[in-house]
């Protein structure tokens, strides 16, 4: 599968990334060869293949749900740039 | 004494030769006449290597003896460091000062080995050159105009210009194996799980493992006995028993077969490289071991899963860094500010 110059700018668009116009052919080929090799892969027969998440045998662990950690909030906060009454404050980002 | 072994330098504090904060202060000293050339550390920590090695040297007066008790040793800043910083080699945490250590560093704090600082590496482990960390490349030790290799190319150089006996590193698609390569020492990535990944900044989460880089395979056994272990902190860490590493190191290799695969013997392999791995193969015959070439049946093969497993990971372990303050804003054409706004919003809320 090969992507289109709108195709890349679309990306960029959505990744917040400023492309110039003059990489746009580099990019697009680039990311066709990231597909074709995913393409490549799915073309691979699996038919009989086991799937292995993991080299050795392990199972999820679960806990109990119990209250593990003890509050730290003043040293968690001792190196944060600033804060007020126990809350992390950030810049505001919503107008 | 920078010229030797973590083993050789545990003997020499266990005998009393020198003392911990002797060698802290060799090593501390060449640091600081030597780094400015390779720009192997982020973060020298005198102050507190120091006082760990007056820790040590008063639990070896006491009479306690673990194999590393008073070496000092460097470690990657991907590594959570209570108290220092933490920058991953990015601008985005240049101010970041953990809160608590990462398991691998609490290991060796208890196993009594000095912290000597924080060491470069490619931003946020992404990288293979050591050239993309915020704070500056770092040079090959033994040829100044050649890459260490990364991401853990600070470790790497570190250990090869005698600046630590050992340090950590950390391994998703071979960044500790080829900086090791490149600087001519020794590292390892162990088996997945084995080493506990709290307090260790995520790359690609199933892949990541921190493992030792030192001089020898001696060294690499000796560090990889401390970090390794079952953590509850970790869900992936491994429940199984740490066997003693250095119990098999003069064993020979019969039984073991080695497997080359021969499309990495082909086009653009630097006949020097060939050499060397030739070499190597031929001292694993000698060894015992049994070596078979073999060819992979599809050509998707040569592609280790390294190579489209971490960029989609990269996105979702990274995503808590979208709209750092300090992070380089690239501005969009044809993006309102508003929209940029919303999406940092949207970023930190799916978090």
């Amino acid at each position: 599968m090969a992507l289109e110059k709108s195709d890349v700018e679309n990306i960029a668009h959505l990744a917040r990334l400023a492309i110039g116009e003059e990489d746009i052919p580099a990019y697009a080929e680039n990311l066709s060869n990231i597909l074709s090799l995913v393409e490549q892969m799915s073309s691979v027969d699996t038919s009989g293949v086991t799937p292995m998440a993991h080299p050795l045998d392990m199972a999820q662990r679960l806990r109990e749900d119990v209250v593990s950690e003890p509050n730290q909030r003043e040293h968690l906060q001792a190196h944060a740039p600033a804060v007020e009454n126990g809350l992390f404050l950030v810049p505001k980002v919503i107008e | 004494m920078h010229n030797n072994t973590i083993a050789e330098l545990a003997a020499g504090l266990r005998v009393g030769e020198y003392t911990s904060e002797e060698l802290t202060r060799a090593y501390l000293e060449r640091i600081k006449q030597l780094d400015g050339e390779f720009n192997s550390y982020i973060t020298v920590t005198e102050e507190q290597a120091l006082a760990q090695a007056r820790e040590a040297d008063a639990r070896i007066a006491a009479g306690e003896s673990g194999p590393l008790l008073g070496v000092p040793i460097a470690h990657k800043d991907i590594f959570c460091t209570d108290g220092v910083r933490t920058s991953c080699a990015s601008k985005m945490l240049d101010p970041f000062i953990a809160p608590y250590d990462a398991t691998v560093v609490r290991k060796f704090k208890d196993a009594g080995v000095v912290m000597l600082g924080k060491t470069n590496m490619d931003e946020f482990a992404m990288g293979s050159s050591n050239e993309t960390s915020f704070y500056g490349p770092v040079k090959n030790p033994w040829d100044k105009t050649a890459v260490p290799g990364g991401s853990s190319g600070g470790s790497a150089a570190c250990v090869a210009a005698r600046l630590a006996p050992g340090a950590t590193g950390t391994d998703t698609g071979g960044s500790i194996r080829q900086p090791a390569a490149l600087c001519g020492i020794t590292g390892l990535k162990p088996t997945y799980g084995r080493v506990s990944r709290y307090g260790m900044i995520a790359f690609a989460s199933s892949l990541d493992q921190a493992g030792p880089m030192a001089r020898t395979a001696e060294d690499c056994a000796l560090m990889l006995g401390v970090m390794a272990g079952f953590d509850e902190r970790d869900s992936t860490s491994l429940e199984k028993a740490v066997p003693d590493y250095t119990a098999e190191l003069n064993n020979d290799l019969t039984g073991l077969k080695i497997g080359l695969p021969e499309e990495y013997f082909g086009e653009g392999l630097d006949p020097e490289v060939a050499k060397s791995i030739e070499a190597a193969i031929e001292e694993y015959k000698k060894l015992g071991a049994e070596v078979v070439r073999l060819a992979s049946p599809t050509p998707t093969w040569r592609y280790p899963p390294t190579t489209w497993s971490p960029p989609p990971s990269a996105p979702l372990t990274s995503r808590g860094w979208t709209g750092c303050a300090s992070a380089t804003a690239v501005k969009s054409p044809g993006i309102s500010k508003t929209s940029t706004s919303a999406h940092v919003a949207r970023a930190s809320v799916a978090r």
